[in-house]
């Protein structure tokens, strides 16, 4: 055998290999959910009880599909003014500038910290501060939980829509330019539309990043398995729920969360696919 | 007076004492001086990086896109110093074709050829949109081809018709001068052709200059031809006359293949 087969044969089975254990997870995720969903039939997805009483038990996901969406959603809506301008900033309008580089080594340096040091600083300088103005009584909640989600996001938002309005071709600009147009024009009639399919896909992509965030919205929400009442109620998210109760879970609760967890896995997929899909189509 | 350098009775655009750097000091375009004759193809050649695409875009300002970049000297396009007016006046004054067909990919045939209008926020009739939108098509010989496609993306053209496109779009705002940068350099011999004849064509009524690397090409269409070396314009004047009988020994060297 010679070094050009052997190469292939090892990068064939690291692929493979891959292919297994995603398709392993899946397996044993859709198995362990299938107690729940045999209990509770379709309804498992509508019901918002979440009884954990022996005897009379019935668990049901929509509260926390509610608390996922919501968080995730008011994130992105948060986190799209500031990343989009910071990502206009990088790759526009300061594109190649000793400026644009250093911010956009401290946005790829923010995208790096971990989630739990998000966490922290949401519970012991945002929560007071909620307090303190008097939003609620406790400080947790959706909103609170949302906003430090989508300071979570930011960076890698940015990070991606930058790389996508930064790839529009400097020809067609000049093109532009050399028609008479202004550097605003230029953006609004040219990069903006040239990247917006990208630019739409990064939000995509950042929303599913935002679903499956679990540490500091699990520190923040409140974890009430209620559906969430209003911007600054308490509530709970699919992951959070899985974070807080797995350990003392069995049974057919611990059969409820991994079906909330197959879920989340579906949507996530369904959404890192759509991204995928829509950022295919832009070249 | 240098006799490499002919002096061009009333022209259209003068080029006086122009220099042009991208940091300072180093001077890419140094002390140029032209006429330029209305109606007429000019040829810019000379080897790569002596300093003809530099001097082509300061004619619309396009180098002011980089920030650094230093202008000595003046051009003057109807007795108007044309750095003392705005650089968007300008640019819709003289329009610019690019090596590489560059259409709009976001947009359709027909907005690619009134994106100068759309560009510039200038709102027209549905009828005048069309006018224009015929009448710079038919200029470029691309009406026939497209007519029936016009709301189609202009980026499913051939390469030639892309670059045609692209011509129509830097007519649509009529102006005085077109400046060419290699246009055919990334065309076929056939769609070469096309755009040669096109450019012959279009002398009637407009003003061309045009970087060329192929001298057969500044031959058979140019009326008069600049030769560039190290930033400096070497030679300068009717085009049949620097083929057959070139003054300064570099422009012949240059026209023998013997460095470029
Ligand atoms: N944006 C820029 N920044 C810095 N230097 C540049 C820039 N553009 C061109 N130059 C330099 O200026 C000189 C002239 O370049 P220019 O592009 O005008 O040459 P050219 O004659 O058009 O060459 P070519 O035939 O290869 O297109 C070269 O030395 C080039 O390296
Ligand atoms: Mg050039």
């Amino acid at each position: 055998m010679n070094a050009e087969k052997v190469t292939k044969y090892i990068l064939t089975f690291a692929a493979i290999i891959i292919v297994v254990i995603a398709g392993g997870m899946a397996f044993s995720l859709f198995g362990g959910a299938v107690p729940a969903f045999k209990e509770f039939g379709i309804k498992f997805i509508f019901s918002s009880e979440w009884n954990p009483t022996e005897g009379r038990e019935s668990y049901g996901a929509l509260p926390f599909i509610a608390g996922t969406l919501i968080t995730s959603m008011l994130a992105l809506i948060i986190c799209f003014p500031l990343a989009f301008s910071t990502s206009l900033f990088l790759g526009e309008y300061f594109k190649g500038k000793k400026i644009a580089g250093i911010l956009g080594t401290l946005v790829d340096l923010l995208a790096g910290i971990p989630s739990i040091v998000y966490g922290l600083w949401g519970f012991y300088v945002l929560k007071p501060l909620f307090v303190n103005i008097g939003i609620n009584e406790h400080g947790l909640g959706i909103f609170t939980a949302s906003l430090v989600l989508a300071i979570m996001i930011i960076p890698y938002a940015t990070s991606l829509s930058n790389e996508i309005i930064s790839m529009v071709p400097d020809e067609l600009k000049e093109a532009a330019y050399s028609l008479g147009a202004t550097r605003r024009e230029v953006i609004t009639t040219i990069v903006m539309p040239t990247a917006s399919s990208g630019v739409i896909a990064s939000y995509v992509l950042s929303l599913g990043r935002a679903l499956g965030e679990t540490m500091a919205v699990t520190m923040l929400i409140g974890n009430a398995n209620i559906i969430p009442k209003g911007l600054f109620g308490m509530g709970n998210t699919m992951a959070s729920v899985i974070a807080n109760q797995f350990g003392e879970a069995d049974g057919l609760k611990l059969s409820s969360l991994i079906a909330i967890g197959l879920l989340l896995f579906l949507i996530t997929a369904l959404v890192n696919f759509l991204g995928k899909l829509i950022m295919k189509r832009i070249y | 007076m240098n006799d490499a350098i002919i002096q061009i009775n009333s022209p259209l655009l003068t080029i006086e004492r122009l220099s042009i750097a991208y940091e300072p000091g180093k001077y890419a375009v140094q002390d140029v001086n032209a006429g330029i004759k209305k109606n007429s193809i000019t040829a810019i050649m000379g080897p790569s990086g002596c300093g003809k695409s530099t001097l082509l875009r300061a004619i619309n300002r396009m180098h002011e896109l980089y920030p650094n970049t230093e202008v000595v000297g003046k051009i003057f396009l109807d007795n108007e110093n044309i750095f003392e007016i705005s650089a968007i006046e300008l640019r819709r004054k003289i329009g610019m074709v690019f090596q590489r067909p560059n259409p709009f990919p976001t947009m359709s045939i027909y907005d690619n050829v009134i994106a100068g209008y759309k560009l510039n926020g200038k709102k027209l009739k549905r009828s005048v949109k069309d006018e224009i939108v015929e009448k710079s098509l038919k200029e470029v010989a691309l009406w026939e081809e497209v007519k029936d496609a016009l709301f189609k993306r202009g980026t499913f053209l051939s390469g030639g018709q892309q670059q045609r496109l692209c011509v129509a779009r830097a007519l649509a705002y009529k102006p005085e001068i077109i400046l060419m940068d290699e246009p055919t350099s990334a065309l076929d011999p056939i769609a070469t052709t096309k755009i040669e004849d096109l450019l012959v064509e279009l002398k009637k009524d407009y003003t061309i200059i045009l970087v060329t690397h192929n001298m057969s090409q500044a031959a058979r269409i140019s009326d008069y031809s600049m030769f560039m070396y190290l930033g400096e314009l070497i030679e300068y004047g009717k085009t049949k006359n620097i083929f057959s009988n070139p003054v300064d020994k570099r422009t012949e060297a240059y026209l023998t293949g013997k460095f470029g």
